[in-house]
């Protein structure tokens, strides 16, 4: 067959010709790269609004976790997440609920004695058995007077193990002086009672025990809580030194259990305490008031979240709007060629998702800067960074993944509007 | 509403085309009811050059837009290569009309974000789904055929409006259609280019 036309005399202008077009790559994915490579001022707006979204996202999920994690360890960093204590001594009428009878009785709720956990070695080895339970440690607490020459102070002691107690509180980490292996006849004080009772390393304290039991201890330690109070008041030594020091030989006074997440410890809590016949009080409960915060601070996180992530669905949305109106004789034509409805929408989907995709992985790149950025200029006094910020790639996978997500629900009403039109009504414009 | 046929070829026993009784409204039901078509019968054999001429508004558009399955009559029926199009759902007209029909509009509507070539292969793209070599071929050499070699890895913006309109040929033909619809596909070109055109439809038509 001849051609009919014969071809311009001159040759084609020069232009950089397109790539071609790959083998493995389905029509809808042509035809929305080129759409959006054609519109590529529009496409790049957009792109950096997603951008500053997930930018902004990923900046504040990694500052706000940062902080909370912060928070978190400073507060749990000397106590248990979960202390198993014997349950309280309550009363009760001998003839409580007789039918016909009626008392007049006042009852007197009972002094909670000093007294040991009944078979708390069973309930040790059980705890260790439960799912969830990092460490268990057994102790004895109660409280004391230390005397120096004239000088005394009330203390908390507590008595432990210091094998499996610094599993739980890292008291090692804290010693700013002298060592923390207490054994026999020593006793870790804190930096305000050493500087109350003018006493360092190596200097002996008389203690005495609630139940008056008197002993001469070693100071081998001196800790920072990094709490005055906590400082001023808490001492630590053997668990049979403390036992002697509170008349309760054998016996312990609380198990003290870490757990893996920290924010299970009040569901393990409940399973301990429906398991063992002991009252088991987590982190949570007895810091309700910080837990609220940080539950309010994760609230605020994510309602900003969701309402940065609903501004990229509308800028995704109103773009893909206006393409749809500017491609409708294209979307037309192509109609017109036997291309199906299910095509189109496709195309007009996936322009979505590449938009939501493109967007998160530049707003990745610029919130991992920032956050960078923030640690090396937002100092401690001390030089550090003031807190770890978490730099977790679950964060970036997550926020890729929901911005795509995004883009691809923001691109459904325009992309049905997009396979609905007409043929006819869109070639004719 | 002139209608103009030549039929070279030899009768075949299934005509491309054949329309019976077919009416078209425009507002049914509506007080302004319009009927633009009244009972058009029509048979087209293959390699039939047929040409509708009329006055504006006489529903030349209206009647190929049915024909090419575009639009639907308000009555009558419509049968493409022997397929009856009543009762067809939108997948199934699609698919008839990829497979059996080509357009040539008055404006080209060129995909502008492709190439020549790569406007050209389109159809057999959408159809097959996936690029391959055989669909370049052929693209590569309709547009031989239309004398646009040179120009086809050239953004379809890049190019004359007589240019886009042989593009706009090239790719009518992409598939192999029984039928290839034009509605007035020179209305917009220079006399020079126009005549370039309807030399071009002669020549696919006679070939």
């Amino acid at each position: 067959m001849n051609p009919v036309i014969t071809p311009a005399p001159t040759g084609a202008p020069a232009s950089r010709p397109l790539k071609p077009l790959k083998s493995w790559l389905p029509f809808e994915w042509i035809v929305a790269i080129r759409f959006l490579r054609e519109g590529h001022v529009q496409t790049a707006f957009i792109v950096g609004g997603v951008a500053v979204g997930v930018a902004v996202i990923v900046f504040m999920s990694a500052l706000m976790t940062g902080v909370q994690a912060n928070m978190v360890s400073r507060t749990l960093t000397g106590q248990a997440h979960i202390q198993l204590t014997q349950t309280r001594e309550t009363v009760r009428p001998l003839r409580d609920n007789v039918p016909g009878l009626r008392e007049g009785a006042i009852l007197q709720a009972p002094l909670q004695r000093v007294k040991s956990i009944d078979q708390w070695q069973g309930i040790v080895a059980q705890m260790q058995t439960v799912a969830g339970v990092a460490a268990v440690s057994p102790s004895v607490t109660g409280s004391a007077v230390v005397i120096r020459g004239n000088a005394s102070r009330a203390v908390l002691l507590t008595g432990m193990d210091p094998e499996r107690y610094y599993q739980i509180v890292p008291l090692p980490e804290k010693i700013v002086h002298g060592t923390a292996n207490v054994t026999g006849t020593d006793i870790l004080i804190g930096t305000e009672l050493a500087s109350d009772l003018g006493v360092s390393v190596g200097d002996k304290l008389r203690v005495t025990g609630a139940s008056g039991v008197i002993a001469t201890l070693t100071i081998i330690g001196i800790f920072d809580l990094g709490n005055t109070g906590a400082n001023s008041r808490s001492t630590f030594m053997a668990l049979r030194t403390a036992q002697s020091l509170m008349d309760l030989p054998g016996g312990v006074t609380t198990i003290d259990v870490t757990v893996r997440d920290v924010y299970a410890a009040e569901t393990i809590a409940r399973r301990i305490a429906g398991a063992a016949r002991v009252q088991a009080d987590s982190w949570i409960t007895t810091n309700a008031q910080f837990f609220s915060a940080v539950s309010a601070q994760s609230m605020s996180n994510t309602s900003i979240r969701f309402f940065v992530g609903l501004s990229v669905a509308f800028g995704i949305a109103s773009v893909l709007v206006v393409s749809v109106v500017q491609k409708s004789r294209e979307i037309g034509i192509l109609r017109a060629m036997g291309i199906t409805r299910g095509q189109v929408m496709r195309v007009f989907l996936l322009q979505g998702g590449l938009l939501g995709l493109s967007g998160a992985l530049v707003g990745s790149v610029i919130g991992a800067l920032a956050l960078t950025a923030w640690q090396k200029t937002i100092l401690s006094a001390d030089g550090t960074p003031m807190f770890a910020l978490v730099f977790s790639f679950s964060l970036f996978g997550w926020t890729v993944t929901l911005a795509t997500i995004t883009g691809l629900l923001a691109a459904f009403a325009p992309a049905r509007n997009a396979a609905r039109l007409d043929p006819v009504v869109a070639i004719n414009g | 509403m002139a209608e103009s046929t030549t039929s070279p070829s030899l009768t075949p026993a299934r005509p491309v085309v054949q329309l019976r009784d077919v009416h078209k409204s425009y507002g049914v039901g509506l007080p302004n009811e319009t009927e633009v078509l009244h009972g058009i019968a029509l048979e087209l054999q293959r390699g039939d050059f047929c040409a509708l001429m009329g006055p504006s508004g006489s529903g030349k558009s209206t009647l190929l837009n049915i024909i090419g399955l575009l639009d639907r009559p308000t009555s009558g029926t419509v049968a493409i290569s022997g397929v009856q199009t009543l009762g067809l759902d939108d997948g199934a007209l699609t698919q008839l009309r990829g497979h059996n029909i080509g357009f040539v509009f008055q404006y080209h509507h060129l995909l502008t974000a492709f190439t020549a070539l790569e406007n050209v292969m389109m159809p057999a793209l959408g159809n097959a789904g996936f690029p391959n070599a055989e669909m370049t071929a052929r693209a590569a050499a309709l547009l031989d055929r239309v004398g646009l070699t040179p120009w086809r890895d050239q953004l379809v913006g890049q190019l004359s409006g007589g240019q886009e309109q042989r593009v706009a040929v090239a790719r009518a033909l992409a598939m192999k259609p029984a039928l290839l619809l034009a509605d007035e596909p020179t209305g917009n070109l220079d006399t020079k280019s126009a005549d370039a055109v309807f030399s071009l439809l002669r020549e696919v038509n006679m070939s």
